[in-house]
């Protein structure tokens, strides 16, 4: 396997998707690979900061609007809400 | 493998269905915080994604009756959601209103970007959340991706959708899923390594082009 294989491999290694063969040639190519690393690493760190980020904040005035349009419509569609 | 919540969904959809509010109301509540920050990922900018909520929520009313529950709530609602925001987007831009482009792109068939700055970060995830600007610039990395790429991180990533549901909500093959999120995942690397990578230990790796 090659740096360009590894890479193509990468999301499924990162997901913990790959096949058992692929993953054996993945993991030995990576054990002697420092770049790689660093690049799996980086990818890891990414994938953690973006999903335990803080989610954007939903105003409450926004919510108050939202729940009216939706109840008028409620009324209009499915009868007394 | 049913996602939490599936099932307590399925019976407050049926609830609904049958003209109760609050059982549309709990799922409003359940939901309308993810969809909300889903839509401003997608379209980067507050106001449109508020619009995009309401129109989302006003289709699913709409629609409910219609609602067929082949696929979990959660999963139709969300490609809802991303239709919309999807749609303001193109309004936006000027463009006609197509669906979600299908057939892989150029650049998703000449395979993922090749890592150009490769460096350790000079701090953990957590301790990198903890920092002033870094909301900023994960914010300014997501901009700079294809739309079509970011929804499908955005699903993936940030929502925590499997490749299933994430081709489900999007319309796209799983194959397709994959591709646009390694895509999406090698970009963002290389945006943020540069703003959190440590230059001292930056390595090279096989060009492929190179000698």
């Amino acid at each position: 396997m090659k740096c360009e294989d590894l890479l193509k491999a990468l999301g499924d290694y990162v997901d913990g998707g790959l096949e058992p063969g692929i993953c054996e040639a993945f993991e030995s190519h990576l054990a002697g690979c420092q770049p790689c690393q660093v690049v799996v690493d980086n990818v890891r760190r990414t994938i953690a900061l973006f999903r335990d980020g803080k989610p954007y904040e939903m105003p409450d005035a926004f919510r108050d609007r939202l729940h009216a349009a939706v109840r008028a419509k409620w009324k209009e569609r499915m009868g007394p809400a | 493998m049913t996602p939490p919540g599936v099932d307590e969904d399925a019976a407050l959809v049926r609830q609904a269905k049958a003209g109760d509010y609050a059982a549309f109301e709990a799922l409003m509540a359940k939901y309308e915080r993810r969809m909300y920050g889903l839509t401003v990922g997608i379209l980067q900018q507050r106001e449109d994604a508020e619009d995009a909520v309401q129109r989302t929520f006003l289709s699913v009313v709409e629609h409910l009756k219609g609602f067929r529950e082949e696929a979990a709530f959660r999963t139709w609602l969300t490609r809802i959601a991303t239709n919309h925001a999807l749609e303001i987007l193109r309004k936006r831009r000027g463009l006609p209103t197509v669906p979600f482009e299908e057939s892989p792109s150029a650049d998703d068939e000449a395979g993922p970007p090749f890592p150009e700055f490769v460096a350790g970060w000079r701090e953990n995830p957590e301790r990198l959340a903890t920092r002033a600007e870094t909301a900023a610039l994960m914010d300014k990395a997501l901009a700079e991706l294809d739309e079509k790429h970011r929804a499908v991180f955005l699903l993936r990533d940030v929502q925590g959708f499997s490749v299933a549901e994430t081709s489900s909500a999007l319309g796209i093959t799983e194959g397709n899923v994959k591709v646009r999120l390694l895509r999406a995942r090698l970009k963002l690397r290389e945006r943020l390594t540069r703003d959190f990578g440590d230059p001292a230990t930056r390595v090279d790796l096989g060009h492929p082009h190179g000698p």
